[in-house]
């Protein structure tokens, strides 16, 4: 991890991080720049670098460098207009940026010669607002895209989309309506939407923040066992339990820009920022 | 007021020698459908273009699509209807402006062109309004999935925009089956044509009018009904 804001550290990583970690899902804590080299075909899974973004004259995006390696889970905080929601989505090209380049596994997203539609169907997507479509059932909503995108068959997408409902825990549901269930049971339909497409990494916007407190949790047991299991993830999310559980990396951010990132007992427990500090406490309490 | 009544009329022989006033107004009624189902046809497929055209995000194909809409909706149906029929074979070139003028129902083809692309303008805004009334993460919802923009519109904007506008689709539906009248002007044998007709062959100006009248209404009301039957058919559970 490198940031414009963060000041150098040392190369190695501390012994610290490497006892936080989750088994099995590899360096963690690690920056970019002190990670042990790796081959080149094992690259970074989503490179952002030097990523800036502008409405008109106002700048949302400052020269953001981050990156996820594969297995890894990164957790991105930060106060509202902090720009994290703005970061996620430029990753898959939901919202264009101006300066610095993007790379999804190999794949330059701001090059032109990119089929966005095609890097698109690997990159999961889960929003705040779930954003299942109302007029289709369940199952319809699961196997839409395999078939229209991936040219899965009927049968093999809606047999894909009920394992991956049995999974999140709502098979008896598959014929419903969107409109029929609750928030937490839409987000996990959405969650397994996402994964109905076999993605190479999942992008998490706000998962739980438009849920019900009592509905929280359901859908976050459903990302940490996504996260146990190895998946690649980059979450914008404020649960900071959640970030501490599972992410590898926490990355904070504010006015647009990153301030700080590592291991989350570096960045949770005791933040070098004063600013990171003052969100912290705010959050917390 | 001196009036003869003569309820009896419909039964009586027009002066056309091919049937009773009954039968004339029924052929009247028989355009407007025809005219008013082909022009819905035209209306329904170019203002669906038209509405997504303002919604794209291309600078380019949204100015396509408003200038579409201000120009076949600021002019009056009753001078597109004049500009369709007597401006435009004079315009074109001579051998095209007489194929036009010598097509056998001429009056028919041109109301449907020239009503369909009128209320199509009407309908592209009522796309526009449906596709932005959707939450914006419904586009980015089917994007992130990898569907094309044209994919996208097929199978997640267009079905909950047209859910969305469905009433005030109905209401563009009435007003086109009505505005086939304005075709009498240009020579179209429609509902309205036919009881003036019979007005001035007859001199019962209130029968004439009362039956035309109530088979509007009649006709208009089935619309409704229809309408009301498509709306509970595709409405969405859960909402």
């Amino acid at each position: 991890m490198t940031s414009s804001a963060m000041p150098p550290v040392s190369p190695v990583p501390e012994p610290q991080a490497a006892v936080d970690a989750a088994p099995g899902t590899g360096p963690v804590g690690t920056l970019l720049t002190e990670r042990p080299p790796v081959p080149a075909t094992t690259g970074p899974m989503i490179a952002i670098d030097g990523v800036s973004k502008w409405y008109g004259d106002f700048q949302v995006l400052t020269n953001c460098t981050t990156s996820v390696t594969k297995g890894e889970v990164v957790v991105v905080c930060g106060p509202s207009g902090s720009g994290k929601s703005t970061l996620i989505k430029c990753v898959n090209a939901l919202e264009p940026f101006q300066k610095g380049q993007i790379t999804v596994d190999g794949t330059k997203i701001a090059d032109k010669k990119t089929n966005l539609p095609k890097l698109r169907s690997r990159v999961g997507m889960v929003f705040q607002h779930f954003e299942l479509f109302p007029h289709l059932s369940i199952t319809d909503n699961l196997s839409l895209a395999q078939r229209k995108v991936l040219g899965r068959s009927r049968d093999e997408a809606e047999a894909k989309g009920l394992a991956l409902l049995e999974r999140v825990g709502l098979k008896a549901h598959a014929h419903k309506f969107p409109g029929q269930l609750s928030g937490g049971q839409q987000q996990r339909v959405a969650i397994a939407r996402a994964l109905a497409m076999n993605p190479i990494v999942m992008l998490f916007d706000e998962p739980t923040s438009a849920l019900d407190p009592e509905m929280v949790g359901e859908v976050l047991d459903v990302m940490v066992e996504l996260a146990r299991e190895g998946m690649t993830m980059m979450v914008v999310t404020h649960e900071l339990g959640f970030a501490r559980e599972v992410a590898d990396t926490v990355v904070y951010m504010d006015q647009g820009g990153i301030v700080e990132a590592g291991t989350p007992a570096e960045v949770l427990g005791g933040p070098r920022e004063a600013r990171t500090r003052s969100f912290l406490s705010a959050v917390i309490g | 007021m001196n009036y003869n009544w003569n309820w009896g009329i419909f039964f009586e022989a027009s002066p056309e020698g091919t049937g009773t006033y009954a039968d004339m107004l029924l052929s009247g009624l028989m355009w407007t459908i025809l005219t008013a189902l082909c022009a819905w046809v035209v209306a329904f497929a170019v203002g669906s273009v038209v509405g997504v055209l303002r919604t794209l995000p291309s600078r380019a194909a949204q100015a396509v699509g408003n200038a579409y809409v201000e120009l076949f909706r600021n002019i009056p149906l009753l001078v597109q209807m004049f500009l369709w029929y007597f401006v435009l074979p004079e315009v074109l070139p001579e051998s095209w402006g007489t194929w036009l003028k010598q097509l056998p129902d001429a009056p028919f083809y041109t109301a449907v062109v020239c009503l369909g692309f009128f209320t199509a303008s009407r309908v592209a805004e009522q796309v526009r309004a449906g596709i932005q009334a959707l939450p914006r993460g419904q586009r980015m919802a089917g994007t992130a999935l990898g569907l094309t923009t044209a994919q996208t519109y097929r199978y997640v904007l267009l079905p909950n925009a047209y859910r969305i506008i469905l009433p005030p689709l109905t209401s563009e539906f009435l007003n086109n089956l009505k505005n086939t009248s304005v075709a009498l002007t240009i020579g179209l044998l429609e509902l309205t044509a036919r009881a003036r007709a019979m007005q001035e062959f007859s001199f019962q100006v209130f029968e004439a009018f009362t039956a035309a009248t109530i088979i509007y209404i009649i006709i208009n009301l089935l619309v409704v009904t229809v309408a009301g039957v498509i709306e509970r058919r595709v409405a969405v559970p859960g909402r």
